[in-house]
This record gives structure tokens, C-alpha cells and sequence, in this order.
């Protein structure tokens, strides 16, 4: 297989590169106004401190900051729906069973707040703080990502 | 850590009544940027992920990259400012965890989880203002994981 722009990325890098960059700018501007180094998936336990009493989800800086994340939240979900309203791009309906996702997001929900970060945690504020922990966790989570949707298309789970 | 917890400034703590007016409304603006960069991006959609995941498109590189390559050096400036965040009074600090069993452990189960689905939290709330009503079998996942872990941690520690 030849290694060249077109093959490894067949729909271009624009919207990617934008996408990307908007994402840091909306981090930053969190962080030279806040302090805070924003990350998407504290929302699942700070939010779950509203309806549980159990002492992992009442800590202080689960309380402290529920409020402020769902803000966050429900800023970017009104981001995509902007976004999508207002462009060309269409509505999207995934074809991935919600068997997957549902399975998946519990895995995703574990593994988030067990390894400290996500995405955007460890992946946009951790790394760009050049932390070791968030290299070792971007690194460890991308390739184990990358063997296990592999695995699955192997075996033929489509889509 | 440094820490000005204590004071009714904010410090180390925000939301603690040292918050400006403006702060509500950053993080809304700040979420809704962050919002349209994930559908621009079309992260927002499990299937361009898997297809990253596959090695059919590398183009998620640039999403990650290019936003820790915006995030990092305005993090370092400001942390070399010795000055504190306008709206919360807290001192810049880069993200740094611990690295330890658990950011290697957690990394593992959330990469498996990753790989299954196709979404992140940021991406699956994201899904959710594209349209993509099943997202929310995932987001539902999300909780129960989070929930559960929570429910062990607290089981284990006693």
C-alpha cells in the first residue's frame, strides 16, 4: 500500500485541521480566563454527585465544579447543533448498534475516571502540559483502541 | 499544588464564591466553540473514529494535535506569567497527574471501550447536537461506567 496523502488521508486534512484548532482556542480561552484545564468526562461523575450520596462522587471537587460542566456540556452540544443547522454539513445518524455504543460508553465510563482523563483531558490539556502520565495514557489508549476496533472488524462486527 | 484554597477569593478552587460574572458564560462559549470544532471535525460522528481506528483516515491526528498544539503553549505562557486567572483568581498550573497503575489501567479499559464505539465523552456530547439520537445508548454507557467504578472505588477503599 502505497503511504501517500491521498491514501492516508482520503478526505483531506482541512476540516480536520480546523476542527482541531477551534478545540484548542475554545481549551484556551477556558484556561486564561479560569485557570481550569477543561476536560469532558469529570461531567460523568460531578453530574452523578446531583443523584448519588456515595462519598467518591460527594468530594469536594466533584461538587465544587458540577454546575460549571454541565454548562460545558451543554455548550457543546449546542455547539454541534449550530454547527449543523447553520452549514452544510447534514444531520447524522450513526449506523454503529447501539449494542456497541452502549457497551463501549461503559467501558469509556470506567476507563475515563479510573485513568484520570480522556480525550480532551489527557489528550488536548495533558499533552500539550507535556505530562508524562497524559503521553502514557494518550499513548496506551489509542493503541489499544486502534488493536480493538481492528479485532472487531476482523471478525466481522459491521458496521 | 500550590494552593489558595482557603480564601474566599477562589483560589486553587473555583466555584467556591470567587467566581466573576464572566465565568458562567466563558465556559458556555468556551463548550460551544468546542462544540462546533468536534462537528467541524466530524469527530462528533463514531464512525470517523473507527475509521482512524482502522488506518483508513489518519486525519484525527490533526483534531488532537492541532488542539494541544493551540492549548500547550498558551498553558505554558500563562503558567510563566506568575499572574491568576482573571475570573477565578486561581494560579496557572499545567495539567499534570500523577502517572501511576491507574492512568495505565484506566488507559487499557477506556482504548477497549474507545475501539467498540467509536466515542469519547467530549465527541459523544457533540453526537448529540449533530443529531445522533443512539449517542445516547453510548452516554447512558458512559454513566453506568463512571457510576460503577464509583460504586467500587468506594467498596474497595473501606
Amino acid at each position: 500500500m502505497p503511504l501517500d496523502f491521498a491514501t492516508l488521508f482520503p478526505n483531506g486534512v482541512l476540516h480536520y485541521l480546523v476542527g482541531g484548532l477551534l478545540i484548542g482556542l475554545a481549551t484556551a480561552a477556558i484556561y486564561r480566563g479560569t485557570g481550569i484545564a477543561a476536560g469532558a468526562s469529570t461531567f460523568l461523575e460531578s453530574t452523578l454527585s446531583y443523584v448519588s450520596d456515595r462519598p467518591r462522587f460527594q468530594q469536594f471537587r466533584f461538587v465544587q465544579s458540577r454546575d460549571w460542566r454541565l454548562v460545558f456540556t451543554f455548550g457543546i452540544v449546542l455547539g454541534g447543533f449550530a454547527f449543523t443547522a447553520l452549514s452544510a454539513d447534514p444531520w447524522f445518524v450513526t449506523e454503529v448498534t447501539p449494542t456497541r455504543l452502549f457497551v463501549g460508553g461503559i467501558l469509556v465510563g470506567v476507563g475515563t475516571r479510573v485513568g484520570k482523563g480522556c480525550t480532551s483531558g489527557h489528550g488536548i490539556c495533558g499533552v500539550g502540559s507535556l505530562s508524562d502520565a497524559s503521553l502514557v495514557n494518550v499513548a496506551t489508549f489509542v493503541l489499544v483502541a486502534a488493536g480493538t476496533a481492528q479485532l472487531l472488524f476482523a471478525l466481522g462486527v459491521r458496521p | 499544588m500550590s494552593d489558595g484554597s482557603s480564601g474566599a477569593s477562589g483560589g486553587d478552587s473555583p466555584g467556591d464564591g470567587g467566581r466573576h460574572p464572566l465565568f458562567m458564560p466563558l465556559v458556555l462559549v468556551g463548550g460551544f466553540v468546542f462544540g462546533v470544532g468536534l462537528a467541524v471535525s466530524r469527530m462528533a460522528r463514531p464512525e470517523v473514529v473507527l475509521d482512524f481506528l482502522q488506518f483508513e483516515d489518519f486525519g484525527l491526528l490533526f483534531v488532537m494535535g492541532g488542539a494541544a498544539l493551540v492549548a500547550g503553549p498558551i498553558m505554558h505562557f500563562s503558567t510563566r506569567s506568575e499572574k491568576r486567572a482573571p475570573l477565578t483568581d486561581r494560579l496557572y498550573e499545567l495539567r499534570r497527574k500523577t502517572l501511576d497503575s491507574n492512568v495505565l489501567f484506566g488507559g487499557v479499559v477506556f482504548g477497549v471501550g474507545w475501539g467498540i464505539s467509536g466515542i469519547c465523552p467530549g465527541a459523544a456530547y457533540a453526537s448529540v447536537g449533530i443529531g445522533n439520537w443512539p449517542i445516547l445508548a453510548g452516554i447512558a454507557g458512559m454513566f453506568v461506567g463512571a457510576y460503577g467504578q464509583g460504586v467500587a472505588r468506594d467498596v474497595l477503599s473501606d
